[in-house]
């Protein structure tokens, strides 16, 4: 009992060591999780495999560094996914650091769509990708709300321009897309209180599908909206992203991070279960000193 | 990858070391790591602020004016008035005119205020609560296919989310004692709670560890870059860099060990 | 007065923005449009209240002399830095070695200028007088002769500089994300030293937790079983939980926000 006790004083730096030492071991260590797939998430692939090309997907990148590990790899998967299908993208970025985040996603996937690639056996070639074309970024304006209420009357409204300056009347992929109704779907990764704002104030004024790409920590706080319709599917934190990369045939830093989870899921169960153990023995033992 | 871009990779894997070197104490390594992203997120955000919102939203519009007459000769001269309301916001730091800063500020709690009474209404009270008391499927009340109590889409589940959802907004009202029946209701609300926040703790753990996971993947990456010798732009400043960062974190973990040893036989 | 006009704006324009929800003659939607136009021009200016405030603090302890105060030289720095990245692009194929030039004199001159403000003896004040002058003077040559890059002011190139991403992909990003994830550290500390089944309700949350926990590893027995339950849990308790925050959350908006437009809740105007 002494031991366990002795374990509950243990220096908080052993504990991040044991961590760090197992979540580089994992990282090295050479397999792959098995993932399955949920159906919140394979909702939004199949809506997105069955749009025609030429159609419209809005995708707002409302995430900041701080949740780029669980929200990048989402956003990298269904990107290559809409544009592999040759559905167009409309991009925009309500939080402060969402337009770098965007600027570096559209780079690195243009890069990417250049070249060559197998998906679920189908073969598709490399392209360039155009932007006017096949996607157009509108930026950042504070104040999302409002952000997102004027974009349902008309994009110019917020967005008299693109990211890189460009008129939004001289980019041919926007001539005729005036507000949601000309977009198939809106999907908002956020990493913040941005979704409730496109829940109430964009989906609930103007009833466009709404997906939701989310980090783990606000998962569980939209299954209502899931339940209630609102939304039509949720991917949540590094296991939602896995999963869409599942779907996608398309592995990437979500696949690769799992393993880790894993084995770092394991290791926290385990200081739970100790902790416990160690609590349960201590109070025994005070009940014994005290019958004594 | 540049040799040049691979010197900045190595930048972003020592600042990333800075500030995990917190987790053993705070050091000059994090401080610096930490004052330097809260001017460069703030000077980012100057430049999205002006390229992305002033730029287009009122230079752009008052273009056709002059600036030298203050733009009074625009087209769209009706820009101003927000322009000078916003500027009225920065009286906020006189003592004797902070006054002002109110009336900007006015309008926008007031428009915020109203844009939220009907959506919130709608989207998160009547939305919820029509989906509460959605029709129970009794044709398949223990599950879709025979018996599954694990169908989300059985009546039974559907029966445990009314119920459960109930009882929770009752725990929720404490102008009234929980006590008796409306205290019982109130308890299995708190259990139904207690349960969603659990699973909230597990995605939270999922989240906070996919953090570091992509740290690491970063670090690695970096690794892989220093010794990929298939890069054309490939020379041994690669590995010079690597090592170079190697040897100085392992330095300042010996030189923090040693210190400690010293001040412990020192008070001993 | 100074309090009573802006309780009347914000009950003017709550009441507004209530009832436009309901009208959808042209008019209305024409003031709606115009306002939500406004309000983010608006609300650009006062976003500059929290730079400006960030910018006072480090300039003041700097000249006080506080503690910690060397490692502000970084933030004023860095701010500039970005600034000046952003309102400055390439006109030729490369930024050049003037560019770096000139933001090292830049950088220079703040320092000097800052340290001018700190120092009190007559001498090193001289000293730091000279030396900003002289970095400023040379940095503002350098920009005026240097051709192979330019300051773009109304146009966005400067949101295309490869030291403004550069910068962002190799300083924000990598800092901001690794800031976060120490939090994987305190929720392992947290889940060791805190997480204590000490009575039903708290064994419930252990339950579920470890549930949600399990939901992908395979090596547990019954792992398809307890991937399913763990759906299961999501799906139906804890929608169950969260629908009931939802509709509180959203109740308590909806009686604060008429609290704010009828002038009951007045925290926001602050003191006087």
């Amino acid at each position: 009992m002494q031991t366990f006790e002795k374990l509950m004083k243990l220096d908080r730096r052993w504990v991040y060591l044991l961590l760090i030492i197992v979540c580089v071991w994992s990282y090295i260590a050479d397999f792959t999780v098995p993932i399955l797939v949920e159906p919140e998430v394979r909702s939004i692939h199949s809506f997105i495999d069955s749009l025609p090309e030429g159609d419209i997907v809005m995708i707002a990148i409302d995430y900041d560094p701080n949740n780029l590990a669980e929200l990048h790899p989402m956003t990298y998967a269904m990107v290559e996914h809409c544009w592999r299908n040759k559905v167009k993208t409309i991009f925009t970025s309500l939080s402060q650091n969402g337009p770098g985040m965007c600027d570096q996603a559209l780079r690195d996937l243009t890069d990417s769509m250049a070249l060559d690639r197998e998906y679920n056996g189908v073969e598709y070639k490399g392209r360039e990708i155009v932007n006017g074309i096949d996607y157009c970024f509108l930026g950042y304006k504070p104040y999302f709300a409002i952000v997102i209420l004027g974009m349902g009357q008309d994009f110019r409204l917020p967005f008299p321009t693109d990211y890189y300056g460009t008129p939004l009347d001289s980019i041919p992929m926007m001539k005729g897309v005036i507000n949601y109704g000309q977009c198939a779907c809106v999907i908002d990764i956020s990493g913040g209180n941005i979704t409730d704002a496109w829940i109430s104030y964009g989906q609930g004024r103007f009833g466009f599908p709404l997906a939701l790409g989310l980090t783990g920590v606000m998962t569980a706080q939209y299954y209502p909206y899931l339940g209630s319709g609102q939304v039509f599917g949720i991917m949540g934190g590094l296991l939602g992203a896995a999963q869409y990369e599942e779907l996608a045939d398309n592995p990437g830093r979500a696949k690769d991070g799992m393993r880790v989870q894993l084995f770092a899921h394991m290791v926290i169960i385990l200081f739970i279960v100790m902790g416990n153990v160690g609590y349960f023995a201590s109070r025994r033992r005070l009940k014994q000193e005290g019958r004594a | 990858m540049e040799f040049t871009e691979f010197l900045w990779m190595t930048f972003g894997v020592f600042v990333t070391l800075c500030i995990l070197s917190f987790l053993y104490k705070d050091n000059p390594f994090y401080k610096l790591a930490e004052h330097v992203v809260v001017g460069v997120s703030a000077g980012y955000f100057v430049i999205i602020l002006w390229h992305n919102g002033l730029v287009p939203k009122l230079f752009s519009r008052l273009a056709d004016g002059d600036w030298y007459y203050g733009f009074l000769n625009s087209s769209h001269v009706e820009y101003l008035i927000p322009a000078i309301l916003g500027c009225i916001m920065w009286t906020r730091f006189s003592k004797d005119y902070a006054w002002l800063s109110r009336w900007p500020m006015a309008m926008y709690i007031g428009i915020s205020a109203g844009l939220a009474i009907p959506l919130e209404m709608s989207n998160r009270v009547n939305k919820q609560l029509h989906a509460m008391m959605a029709e129970i499927d009794w044709a398949n009340f223990v599950g879709h296919d025979g018996f599954n109590l694990l169908d989300v889409t059985s009546g039974l589940s559907q029966t445990i989310v009314m119920i459960g959802a109930l009882a929770a907004i009752v725990y929720f009202f404490f102008s009234k004692e929980h006590k008796g029946a409306f205290g019982a209701i109130a308890t299995l609300g708190i259990w139904v709670l207690m349960i969603g926040f659990g699973a909230s703790f597990g995605f939270t753990v999922m989240a906070r560890i996919s953090l570091f996971t992509n740290r690491l993947q970063d670090t690695f990456r970096w690794g892989n870059v220093a010794f990929n010798t298939g890069n054309a732009n490939y020379h041994a400043g690669f590995i010079v860099v690597f090592w170079g960062l190697i040897l100085f974190v392992a330095g300042y973990a010996v030189y923090e060990i040693v210190t400690n040893l010293k001040r412990r036989s020192s008070t001993t | 007065m100074r309090r009573q006009i802006p309780f009347a704006l914000v009950f003017i324009f709550g009441i507004f923005m209530v009832f436009q929800y309901f009208v959808p003659h042209e008019t209305s939607e024409w003031a709606y449009e115009f306002l939500l136009d406004w309000i983010i021009v608006i609300g650009i200016f006062a976003l500059a209240l929290g730079i400006w405030s960030l910018f006072k603090v480090s300039v003041e302890k700097i000249k006080l002399g506080k503690e910690g105060a060397k490692y502000s030289y970084l933030t004023l720095v860095g701010l500039y830095l970005m600034v000046a990245f952003g309102f400055t692009q390439q006109t030729g194929g490369s930024l050049g070695f003037g560019y770096f030039v000139w933001i090292v004199l830049c950088s220079a001159c703040i320092v000097a200028l800052m340290r001018l403000r700190a120092v009190s003896d007559s001498g090193a004040k001289r000293m730091w007088g000279m030396v900003s002058l002289v970095t400023l003077v040379a940095a503002v040559l350098v920009a005026i002769f240097d051709d192979a890059w330019a300051f773009f002011l109304y146009t966005p190139e400067g949101l295309q500089n490869s030291m403004f991403r550069t910068f962002f992909d190799y300083v924000m990003m990598p800092i901001l994300a690794t800031m976060f994830s120490l939090l994987a550290f305190y929720i392992a500390s947290a889940a060791y030293r805190a997480f204590r089944a000490r009575n039903v309700l708290a064994s419930l949350l252990l339950i579920a937790a470890l549930l949600v926990m399990s939901r992908f590893n395979p090596f547990i027995p019954g792992a398809e079983y307890v991937a399913k339950a763990s759906n299961w849990l999501m799906n139906v308790p804890n929608l169950a939980a969260q629908r009931a925050i939802v509709i509180g959350i959203g109740l308590g908006i909806v009686a604060t926000a008429l609290k704010v437009i009828l002038g009951i809740e007045r925290g926001y105007m602050g003191k006087g």
